[in-house]
């Protein structure tokens, strides 16, 4: 069975969990693998609403976040669209190095990687795709 | 969300009762600092409540063990369930905290 949901967040941190939460419940429904439910989508989507909110839109509660999600039993894919001017994901430095890995920032788009399947930025920079695929259980695929 | 401060065997001990996310990190990071204010240099935070922690809540952790070390103090981690040992592992964050797999266990490594 496929499920497609499409919301417009406002821009408020609070609101994140509950709405993952919708989404988790979304995807128990299709049978996907409960555990990279519980991890992967879990990290994927809250660290793509944290980014879009509080750095796309600038924690501007005027600005939204839109979100499109389509489950099916094989596969999940969500997009995450801010309304600011975009950044260049590739600029974002590894957080694991030994210097790095002292920050307090800078791990949301590297576990995003590293838990989603494949994840793709627009040209400008303020709306991601991330695509979870279904599998034997088991927290981590390596990103594509 | 919550998080309840106790003392034991003069250990400040956090328990995290739900998700460590953006929206209550803060939280978490202002009632170390009360600690640290009164005098408290031991510090036990306990997530067998805790299902999840996101990245600014990994974030918030790693500004506080630095807190705590630049005063003296030490930090031990304890009862991250698989998935936050995950996220651990994945950032390398193992390997900046002392994790332990109890209370009991953080406890006994002061």
């Amino acid at each position: 069975m496929n499920r497609d949901l499409t919301c417009e967040l406002p821009t408020d941190v609070r609101g994140i969990e509950r709405f993952v939460e919708t989404l988790l419940n979304h995807g128990h429904g299709t049978g996907f693998d409960a555990g990279r439910l519980r991890l992967n989508l879990r990290v994927g989507v809250t660290e793509a609403l944290s980014n879009a909110m509080l750095y796309g839109n600038g924690g501007d509660p005027s600005r939204s976040v839109r979100v499109h999600a389509s489950f099916s039993p094989d596969e999940i894919t969500i997009r995450v669209t801010d309304e600011g001017s975009g950044f260049d994901p590739g600029l974002v430095p590894d957080p694991t190095t030994p210097a790095n890995r002292r920050r307090a920032r800078g791990r949301g788009i590297f576990l995003i990687r590293q838990l989603m399947d494949h994840v793709e930025y627009n040209d400008r920079g303020n709306s991601v795709v991330m695509r979870l695929v279904n599998g034997p259980a088991g927290p981590v695929r390596r990103v594509s | 969300m919550s998080f309840e401060v106790h003392q034991a065997d003069g250990v400040t001990i956090i328990d995290v009762k739900g998700q460590l996310i953006v929206g209550n990190r803060q939280e978490l990071k202002q009632k170390v600092l009360d600690e640290l204010e009164t005098g408290s240099h031991r510090f036990l935070i306990d997530f067998a409540g805790t299902g999840y922690i996101d990245s600014s809540g990994l974030g918030v952790l790693v500004s506080l063990s630095k807190k705590i070390r630049e005063q003296g103090g030490e930090l031990r981690l304890a009862s991250l369930n698989e998935d936050l040992r995950t996220l651990f592992e994945l950032t390398k964050l193992d390997s900046l905290f002392h994790i332990a797999g109890s209370r009991d266990e953080a406890l006994a490594s002061f």
